[in-house]
């Protein structure tokens, strides 16, 4: 595995926790590895599990999502559809070939500042020792041989 | 859509943003995207100039889209959507892309953070043109308030919005309001007798046409939305009919059970079994201790002597607690603090040592309303010949807690003070680790101290003992402690510890602040909307903080916060309307195939099944704009007005596009 390989990472954060945690590791001048763009959604809760698809499929060598701690949503529950769907998820990517530990979930409040930081420099050290995915050009090879 | 104008403009936010990033290759790139026709360098976009490019854009070039990379929506998205509605554009035709708290302040390097720039603007650019016009949503606004919690804090507040003709429900857990206030001696540093200055906004709060007091209740349960709050109280029984009940206190006098630790003198004195917590309590009714009461604990009380002594027929055995529903406009949380727990702190034996004791036994020991009637004593009723003052108990303290809890070092001096003058010829040392004494008055008030024989030790206690090693050390209290001025250890023989103790968030804050839907700090208070600009004001619209729940404070801090916090609520519910983002969700008719599964996973019960078209509908006064039914639904058919998928998937597109 090339050691220059810079992972491209979508973290999903809810707006009322983990965004405002990424906020607050920025008022802090906390430093993390810049390999993670982050997309605003309300909730946790709304992030269905064709964005991550897409993600990974469009190049993402990983995807975070964000949400409130459980009992914290600012939605009363909906970390908690999170949290129900994440399993489902994680045996979705299993079955369609992917090694686990490329999509995590997590709780960071809006406090968190210090662990929005951490997980997102550790999560990309993680993605980095996984390598770079390719998923949409293992498709493309794989569609150019059926066709 | 193909055909849309965007606009870019890069703040450089002074240095705070082109001091990282290299700004003028980050906007010849923007420029040279997609849909782009203009793209713009300027120091302060939040500026008036900075906000009258993107104006003079819209009008002069015909910029259909406005994407400001800048600082964290969070902070100015207002200012730049109004900016682009007075342009004459829809405001959620504009986005922000944060390249200052997500980029600029958190990346090492330079060139790195260039590159993030870029793509966390190339999101908001591939995300713009599938962006639609919203119009927001107005709803009603209850004009009504309700505080939560009746120490200083609170009081202040409901007084205030009282005052400007606000109807305000106040709720406080306690038989009584007045919180840790009432239970003070004096106050530092112009030693106003604690209860003089409280008592009178206590029964003017009591009194007032405009406030409903509900005294020994709390809420349990808070729905509904911005502006319309659904508030459920539980009112705890009292065993005692209070409009019969006239504060007389024949009662307490004649019951049986005299000998209960009384709360309000933290266990150092006694109260009955039905008791009124102190004698200027607002409301003045009496209450009766289910636990210690004999008839209603062990079923029989020979003499049911309260129930005769009560000439107006108030006890009521049968009584209910009792539930309540409000409906108000905004919400003030005042919960306050509670001591820091003493007893964690073993080395100083708290707990173990008689004359350990807490600053909240102290301050009912110095009470002339309290146990001792004033007198400063140690247990065996005899005067201390030397006190030491320890500070910063479980406070500046990683153990414990790692914050200042800001009143110790002055309710220390104050302390010192009273103990002078009560007993003169008492040696009194303060243990201190730095003397803060920031507020106004406060140096002069610790220089006055100094000059009163006062002996100031800097550094912190390592324990108290009851070992003696010499003879002046028997069978009195040693603490052991590094002189740091002197650089020498010493073994302080004295006759009592007082125990600087910090203040610590309620236990219970955490699940308050869920009930309430916001969140708390990494220290355990209330966490506010932002520390400097927003420091009494909560992430939940319509709800607000004053005084020690969101951090320790001194009463005038705790007061002016009050003061910010009703100034709040009283500008949300003076509206008679407030705006909420259209981000909520809608369902076509046509796609939805009638599966229910969003209906049950909605949290606020925003989604109705129509049976007879067999679809699911929202209740659009209803729906908050989560987006869990979007998510949920298998063919996608509930979609969220902002967070449409395809807006979510071309930003996807777009971070990853270089
Ligand atoms: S709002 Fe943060 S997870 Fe729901």
């Amino acid at each position: 595995m090339s050691t220059d390989f810079e992972p491209r990472i979508i973290g999903f954060l809810c707006r009322w926790c983990s965004y405002n945690g990424a906020d607050l590791a920025g008022t802090s001048r906390m430093k993390y590895l810049p390999n993670m763009v982050p997309i605003r959604t309300n909730c946790s809760g709304r992030v269905d599990p064709t964005h991550v698809l897409k993600a990974l499929a469009d190049g993402a060598d990983g995807v975070l999502i964000a949400g409130c701690h459980p009992g914290d949503c600012h939605y009363i529950n909906g970390n908690y559809r999170t949290a129900g769907r994440y399993p489902l998820m994680e045996k979705l990517l299993e079955q369609l070939g992917l090694e686990h530990g490329r999509v995590r979930l997590e709780w960071i409040s809006a406090a968190e500042g210090d662990k929005f930081a951490k997980t997102v420099t550790e999560f990309t050290e993680q993605i980095r020792a996984l390598g770079p995915l390719d998923w949409g050009k293992q498709f493309e090879a794989e569609e150019a041989k059926t066709a | 859509m193909a055909d849309e104008k965007i606009a870019v403009y890069f703040c450089d936010c002074g240095t705070n943003i082109a001091g990282k990033v290299d700004v003028d290759e980050v906007v010849k790139w923007a420029a040279e995207q997609p849909n782009v026709t203009v793209a713009r360098e300027y120091k302060y976009m939040c500026s008036d100039p900075g906000q009258d490019l993107i104006k003079t854009d819209i009008k002069e070039l015909g910029v259909t889209r406005v994407v400001v990379a800048a600082c964290s929506p969070t902070m100015h998205e207002p200012t730049f959507r109004k900016a682009a509605a007075d342009g004459g554009l829809n405001p959620f035709l504009l986005q922000m892309a944060n390249v200052r708290e997500h980029c600029s302040w958190v990346t090492e390097d330079p060139v790195e953070a260039t590159e993030k720039a870029k793509r966390i603007l190339s999101a908001q650019i591939h995300r713009l043109p599938f962006n639609e016009a919203l119009q927001p949503i107005e709803v009603p606004v209850n004009p009504d308030v309700m505080v939560v919690g009746a120490g200083i804090a609170g009081i202040e507040a409901a007084l205030k919005l009282a005052d400007a003709g606000k109807k305000v429900f106040v709720v406080e857990r306690d038989p009584s309001i007045g919180g840790h206030m009432a239970m003070f001696d004096k106050t530092f540093p112009t030693l106003d007798c604690s209860a003089c200055i409280l008592t009178p906004k206590m029964s003017a709060l009591g009194k007032h046409p405009n406030i409903t007091l509900m005294a020994y209740s709390e809420v349990t349960e808070v729905s509904g939305y911005v502006g319309n709050f659904k508030v459920k109280v539980r009112k705890k029984a009292r065993y005692v009919d209070t409009d019969k009940c006239t504060g007389c206190a024949a009662c307490t006098e004649a019951c049986v059970v005299q000998k209960v630790k009384s709360e309000f003198d933290v266990g150092l004195g006694y109260r009955p079994a039905i008791y009124i917590p102190f004698p200027q309590a607002v409301p003045l009714k009496a209450t009766i201790d289910p636990a210690k009461c004999l008839t209603l604990s062990k079923g029989k009380c020979a003499k049911q002597s309260c129930v005769s002594a009560c000439g107006p027929g108030a006890i009521d055995f049968g009584q209910q607690d009792e539930q309540v529903e409000l409906d108000v406009g905004a919400i003030i949380m005042a919960t306050g603090f509670e001591l820091f727990d003493c007893e964690r702190e073993a080395r100083y034996g708290y707990g173990r040592l008689a004359n350990v004791i807490t600053s909240l036994e102290f301050e009912r020991l110095s009470n002339a309303s309290g146990p001792t009637g004033g007198h400063i004593v140690m247990k065996n009723g005899e005067a201390p010949k030397s006190v030491a003052i320890l500070h910063c108990v479980g406070s500046r303290d990683e153990n414990y807690q790692e914050f200042c809890s800001r009143v110790c070092c002055m309710y220390s001096l104050k302390f010192a003070h009273l103990i002078k003058e009560h007993l003169p010829e008492t040696e009194v040392y303060e243990l201190y680790i730095d003397m803060r004494a920031y507020g106004k008055g406060y140096e002069e008030f610790y220089k006055r101290l100094m000059d009163e024989g006062v002996h100031f030790i800097r550094g912190r206690a390592a324990e108290v003992s009851d070992v003696a090693l010499a003879p002046e050390e028997e069978g009195r209290l040693v603490v052991k402690a590094e002189d740091t001025l002197l650089g020498i250890m010493r073994r302080l023989p004295v006759d009592m510890v007082i125990l600087s103790a910090g203040l610590s968030p309620r236990r219970d804050a955490k699940e308050v602040a869920q009930t309430f839907g916001f969140g708390c700090s990494a220290n355990g208070f209330y966490l506010e909307r932002h520390p400097k600009l927003e420091p009494a004001s909560t992430m939940t619209d319509g709800v607000f903080l004053a005084g020690a729940c969101q951090y320790p404070k001194d009463i005038p801090d705790a007061v002016a916060q009050a003061g910010a916090a009703a100034a709040g609520a009283l500008t949300f519910v003076n509206n008679p309307t407030v705006k909420v983002e259209p981000t909520i969700s809608y369902i076509d008719p046509e796609k939805c195939s009638g599966c229910h599964i969003c209906v049950g996973l909605c949290p606020h019960a925003a989604i109705q099944f129509n049976a007879e078209k067999e679809v699911a509908e929202v209740i659009e006064a209803a729906c908050k704009g989560c987006g869990v039914c979007v998510a949920a639904c298998g063919s996608n058919v509930p979609q969220q007005r902002g967070y449409l998928d395809k807006q979510i998937f071309a930003e996807i597109e777009g971070a990853l596009a270089l």
